[in-house]
Parts: C-alpha cells; sequence; structure tokens
C-alpha cells in the first residue's frame, strides 16, 4: 500500500521537474549540535539509481547530513535538524514518520565494519526477521543467500554460515554488513566512509560492489578519498565548513568545478 | 629544531660516549624504578601475608568443628517408659517427655560398659551419663516420634558426647582445666579414656553441623548452622528475586531511555550515594518501613531479603549500567540502521554482550549481601531460633537466622567450644562467598564475547 502512494509521488515529483528524476529532495537543510551550527541550509536533489559521493574536508558535515538522511542522528540528544529532507515526495522528519519504518526504507553501512557478534546467517537475517519480510525459514534462507549474493560474499561464506560475522576478514565483515542493509529489500543505501578500514583488494571489492548495487538501488556515500569518489559516483557534492559548496556531475566536478574552494580542496590546498 | 636539542642536551647534560656505560641520569631513574619496584612487592606480601594468617587462624580454629565426638550405644526402647498403652498412638508418645528417656541411655551405657568390660572405677553411672550430650534425649525421642514402630526393638545410636568430651579430644579441655570445672572431673574424662579405647566412644564427621539447629548455651554440641543456612538461603532467593530484575531494569532506563535533564543527575547522584551507605542505616530503614511500618514479622527472611535487596541495587544499578556503557556503540548503530527499534536493539544485541558483567556485578552484590551482618542485627534476625522455617515461601514469614548472624551469636556466648563452633560457621560463610565467586568468573570467562 505504502509503496504505491510513494509510487503516486514519484510521478508528481517526476512531472514538476521533467528534466530530471529525484530519490531524495532537501531544502534547507539546517543540523545543530547544541549551539554548534553544524550544517547550514544544505539544499541538494539526490537521483534513483545513481551513486552520488560527498566529500569534503573532516569536520565539513558531509557525515551529518548523511545521517539525517535516515535520521541517525535522532540517537543524539543535542542533535536539531530544521528544513526538510523528502523521500519519494514525502518528509522524513514529519511528526507522523517513524525512524523505524524509514530505516528499512533506508540502509546504512557505517565507517568501520560493525557485523553483530554472531553467526553470519544470523547477521543477514537479523533485518528481515524483525522486519517480518519471511513467512517460513525457507523464505528467510533464500532473503539470506541473495542478500549474500548481491553483496558478493555468497561464494566466500556459504559454507560457512554459522559461524561468528566477527570472524571474518575486515573486507569481508563490510561486505557482510552490505550484504545486512540489502536483506530487509531498502530503497536507498547510504555508506559512510565504507572503505576508510579497509585495504585496497578489498576496497575494490566494495567498490565493484557498489558499481553493481547501483542498478538497483540509490546509492550515498561518504568518502574522503577524492578518486574512490570519482571512479564510484556519478553525482558529486562537496561540502565545506557545514555548507554546501558544489554539487555537479562527478566527471564536471573533478576537471572543471565550479568553485573555487572545491578546485583548491582537488587539488590538494587544503583538507 | 634538531640543534635545539642537540646543544640543549650537551649544555644540560653531557652525554657519556659509550653505550656500555650508564650515565647519571639513567642510573637515578633505574633507581627509582627498583625502589618503586620494592614498595609495591612489599604491599604485595604484607596482603598475602594477613590473608595467611586470617586463613590459617580461622582454619585452625574452625576446622575441628566439623568433627564431633560420639558415644555410640545400643539403646532397647523400652515400652514399658514410652508406650505405657502399648497402643502406639502417636498423640499419647508425644506426652512422654525426655525426662523417661533420659534413664533408657543411663541404663544403655552401663550395659555396654559392663559387655566392654570398663569398670566405672568410681564414677557412678550418673556421672557416666553425663559423658552424654544433655541433647541426647531429646534427640532419641525425636527418633521414636518418627519412627514408633522402632518401639521394644534395640536400636544402634551415635549419641553426642557432652561438649566438654568433645573438647577434651580437640586440645580445649585438660586434666588440669577438669580439676576446676564444676561440668566434668579428671575422673570422668579418664573413663572416656576408656570408652574410647573399648571402641564406644569415637570421633568422626559433623552432618548435625550443617542440618541441626542453634542450641543452648550448655549444649554447644548440639548447635548447627542448620536455621542459619536455611535462613540465609532465602534471603539470598529474595534478595535475587527482587534486585536482579529491578536493578538491570532501571539500569537499562537510565542508561538508554531517561533524558539528561537535572532529575535524572540527581538520581544518579543519589545511587551513587546509596552505595556508599553504611549498612546499618538500611538496617534502621527496614526497622522503620517493614516492621514498623508495614508491620511485617520480626526475624523473618522476608524483612532481612528486602534490607539486602535495598542495599545491593546501587552495586547491581552501578555494575550493569557500567555493562551498558561498554558495550560499543556501532553495535547499537548496526541495529538501529537495518531499522531495529531501540528496546530491539537493547534486548537483541546490548543487554547478551552486557550480561557477563551484569551477571557478575549481581553475583558480588549477592556475596556481599550474603555477609552483611549489621542490618540483620536490627531487624532482630539475631534472635535464638530453634525451629525450622517452612518451606517457601510460607518460610519467608517464619523466623530464622542467617550465617554471618550466627557468627555474631556465637562469639558472644560464654563456652568456649563456642568460639570453635563460630570459625567453623565462618568457614562454611567463606566457601558460599568463594563458590559464588568463583561462579560470577566461571560466567564471565563463559560469556565473554569478543566485538
Amino acid at each position: 500500500m505504502n509503496s504505491i502512494s510513494s509510487m503516486n509521488t514519484t510521478t508528481t515529483t517526476t512531472k514538476a521537474s521533467p528534466m530530471t528524476e529525484t530519490k531524495i529532495s532537501a531544502r534547507s537543510v539546517q543540523v545543530y549540535y547544541g549551539e554548534k551550527h553544524a550544517l547550514r541550509d544544505v539544499s541538494i536533489e539526490i537521483r534513483p539509481r545513481s551513486v552520488t559521493a560527498f566529500i569534503g574536508p573532516s569536520g565539513c558535515g558531509k557525515s551529518t547530513f548523511l545521517r539525517c538522511l535516515n535520521r541517525m542522528n535522532d540517537t543524539i540528544d543535542s542533535c536539531r535538524v530544521e528544513g526538510s529532507i523528502l523521500i519519494d515526495g514525502e518528509n522524513i522528519y514529519d511528526p507522523k514518520v517513524d525512524p523505524v519504518q524509514l530505516r528499512a526504507k533506508v540502509g546504512m553501512v557505517f565507517q568501520k565494519p560493525n557485523p553483530f557478534p554472531k553467526s553470519i546467517y544470523e547477521n543477514v537475517a537479523y533485518g528481515p526477521r524483525i522486519h517480518g519480510l519471511a513467512r517460513k525459514k525457507s523464505e528467510l534462507d533464500d532473503i539470506v543467500a541473495s542478500s549474500l549474493q548481491k553483496a558478493g560474499l555468497w561464494n566466500e561464506v556459504k559454507d560457512r554460515l554459522n559461524e561468528s560475522g566477527t570472524g571474518l576478514s575486515g573486507g569481508q565483515q563490510q561486505r557482510l554488513c552490505i550484504a545486512r542493509a540489502v536483506a530487509v529489500s531498502p530503497e536507498i543505501i547510504l555508506m559512510d566512509e565504507p572503505c576508510s578500514a579497509l585495504d585496497p583488494i578489498a576496497t575494490a571489492k566494495v567498490e565493484e560492489l557498489i558499481h553493481e548495487l547501483r542498478t538497483n538501488f540509490t546509492i550515498v556515500i561518504v568518502t574522503h578519498s577524492m578518486q574512490q569518489a570519482a571512479r564510484v559516483s556519478q553525482r558529486t557534492a562537496m561540502f565545506h565548513l557545514g555548507l554546501l559548496v558544489e554539487e555537479n556531475d562527478t566527471d564536471k566536478m573533478f576537471t572543471n568545478p565550479d568553485d573555487q574552494r572545491t578546485q583548491d580542496y582537488i587539488m590538494g590546498r587544503f583538507g | 629544531m634538531t640543534d635545539m636539542t642537540v646543544s640543549g642536551a650537551s649544555v644540560a647534560m653531557p652525554r657519556t660516549k659509550s653505550l656500555l656505560q650508564l650515565d647519571e641520569r639513567t642510573r637515578r631513574r633505574n633507581a627509582s624504578e627498583a625502589r618503586f619496584r620494592m614498595i609495591g612487592f612489599l604491599a604485595v606480601l604484607i596482603g598475602v601475608f594477613a590473608l595467611v594468617f586470617l586463613l590459617g587462624s580461622i582454619l585452625s580454629n574452625g576446622l575441628s568443628s566439623f568433627r564431633q565426638t560420639y558415644i555410640s550405644l545400643d539403646i532397647f526402647l523400652d515400652p514399658a517408659r514410652l508406650d505405657k498403652a502399648g497402643t502406639r498412638d502417636p498423640a499419647e508418645l508425644a506426652k512422654i517427655t525426655t525426662f523417661s528417656y533420659a534413664p533408657l541411655i543411663e541404663k544403655a551405657l552401663a550395659d555396654a560398659m559392663a559387655a566392654k568390660g570398663v569398670s566405672g572405677d568410681g564414677v557412678s553411672v550418673k556421672a557416666a551419663a553425663e559423658l552424654i550430650s544433655k541433647e541426647a534425649p531429646a534427640d532419641l525421642r525425636r527418633y521414636v516420634l518418627a519412627h514408633p514402630q522402632a518401639i521394644g526393638t534395640k536400636v544402634n545410636f551415635d549419641l553426642l558426647a557432652s561438649g566438654r568430651i568433645d573438647g577434651y579430644y580437640k586440645g580445649r579441655v585438660t586434666m588440669e582445666s577438669a580439676e576446676l570445672d564444676r561440668n566434668i572431673s579428671p575422673a570422668q574424662l579418664q573413663l572416656a579414656d576408656k570408652l574410647k579405647a573399648a571402641g564406644i566412644l569415637g570421633t568422626h564427621f559433623n552432618w548435625g553441623f550443617f542440618t541441626a539447629p542453634d542450641a543452648s548455651d550448655t549444649r554447644p554440641e548440639a548447635s548447627g548452622l542448620g536455621v542459619a543456612i536455611l535462613g540465609s538461603a532465602y534471603m539470598m532467593i529474595i534478595v535475587l528475586v527482587l534486585s536482579l530484575p529491578l536493578g538491570v531494569a532501571s539500569s537499562i532506563y537510565l542508561e538508554e531511555f531517561a533524558p539528561q535533564n537535572r532529575l535524572t543527575d540527581l538520581i544518579e547522584v543519589n545511587i551513587a550515594n546509596l552505595a556508599a551507605v553504611p549498612s546499618v542505616v538500611f538496617g534502621i530503614l527496614g526497622l522503620a518501613a517493614f516492621i514498623n511500618f508495614a508491620g511485617l514479622p520480626q526475624s523473618a527472611p522476608v524483612v532481612g531479603g528486602l534490607v539486602l535487596t535495598l542495599m545491593t541495587l546501587p552495586t547491581i544499578i552501578i555494575a550493569t549500567r557500567a555493562a551498558l556503557k561498554s558495550v560499543p556503540p556501532s553495535i547499537r548503530d548496526a541495529a538501529l540502521g537495518v531499522g531495529a527499534s531501540k528496546m530491539q536493539a537493547i534486548f537483541h544485541h546490548v543487554l547478551p554482550l552486557a550480561m557477563p558483567g551484569i551477571l557478575t556485578g549481581t553475583i558480588i552484590g549477592l556475596a556481599r549481601a550474603l555477609g552483611e551482618t549489621a542490618p540483620l542485627l536490627l531487624i532482630g534476625m539475631v534472635a535464638f531460633v530453634r525451629d525450622y522455617p517452612a518451606g517457601p515461601p510460607e518460610g519467608f514469614f517464619d523466623p530464622a537466622s542467617a550465617l554471618p548472624v550466627q557468627v555474631y551469636n556465637w562469639t558472644q556466648r560464654g563456652d568456649p567450644a563456642f568460639i570453635e563452633r563460630a570459625s567453623g560457621a565462618i568457614i562454611v560463610l567463606l566457601v558460599f562467598l568463594i563458590l559464588m565467586n568463583l561462579s560470577a568468573i566461571i560466567l564471565r570467562r563463559r560469556y565473554e564475547r569478543r566485538w
């Protein structure tokens, strides 16, 4: 039921701006941590089934903004969000929205791989189980298998699903976390520097995976590596001191940015 | 930068050329390190010495209480004395007092001495019977009431020897001290030696110490920890059942749900203060709130359990909150990230990971409650209790004693035999405490997980 109504709103927004489709639309978002003004007036449109990268120096607010997209900031007492963020035309900061339901639709992968200290199977099955996505054990098995396949981990772990998820290597753990996020069939996946704790080979695998996931999911990724942003994303947004400095096609961003600060950051003059 | 350090160092402290030669500064640093190690080692040594001395004195005083001197007699349960009507009617049997049983024991002793050829040597039969505890006729009566069909037969009994005789074989009573003692004479001690040689008198393991109730001042040999162990067990059940859920629930609320404001700050400070309140104060609280106000019975495990619960709660809350805090936030994020509610994140992921810490804190808190004496004195658990409390839950309201209170109680008695009993009770208490701490360690090892 819900998906039908959201599809309708998607079509209306598409009609309103026929040039580009929009999955997420942030309108003058302000974020405060207590007295600190962490994000100033951020407005951005994010396209469906594409990868959008957020870049910028440390402390610029890119992770803060990412965590606004599935309301993970709610867990921080001092954090206050103003403005509106629309996903499929619905404001996720509407008082009627339950963040739990939102997070089933907007999955997240964190900076440090954080599998539950349980078996690989349990790690992936947990989400579908609490959302009641499987009625039978066999259905749950199918979800676990297909999620691990989508995360490119199936061949490595299919024989040891009952072993602990924390026993995997760092790269495998991160792909397990991606499988866990994929298992609840979200529409959007947020990734907060997913490769910062991984070695180059594991990073390459995760990047390849992001590339494949793009066909089904809208992906927003925060990264410190500009090469990574250039490799995986179609659109890039540059944050600096709580401001969204520039948002552009990735190709243009890294060759001929509109803003001087983006130019400086990409050239390595600061950050 | 480099220039500065080189010039600075060369001015202040000229370095020796060779690495094989220690300079003055290094020598002083090494000396102070050696001094510190020495002090630390000494401190540990003093602690170990104190512990060894403590355990040594308790064990040397108390271990003997686990063995007891008995006199083994074949007693004819004479129907002419015990059941004149011959009906074996329990109501009639109950009317026969211990006075009727004492002659049976006297006669059995005289018969045994005659059969084994032990001569009294001026010790009258009455004086010989004084070797046997005053508790023996009561034990015999209890047996007969439980087994009425045994009347008319000869039954072998291990009767308790009197406290003085028991003390004689444990080195507490000597021939010299017996000269001055109203309760025993050297002739009686000599008779005891003869009985021992004849195999009538002997020493074996003292089960009664764990099962018998307390006994009066004149019968230390009959006193046991039965009621105290039962009372302590009842209190521990109450403490566990009340304080674990209450403590864990309030910790979860304070740690995970409560907003950070003045009120919660005040509550936190008060919990920390409550943990530091002397236990006697909890006793006063228990007396005022549970006995005077709520009207619960005195000396009852339920009141003791409630008071100890109040005392244990802060410990459990502090331990539980520390355990919850030590679960990395990434686990919470992971659960919330796949759409778990806060409640689900806590109960499915955080709580299982915090469990070893919670259980350890709970068991340590329980162990502290088990050894607590002062509050129990104030709520009347120091009373002399000879009747076993009933089974739970009614038994929670019956008068009972507690292990540490029994220790305190026995150290107040006049007869030196009770010092041995008190030390024995301390050993029992320590064994329980060690077992509890051991289970805390085992639980911690078993459920400790890495993440």
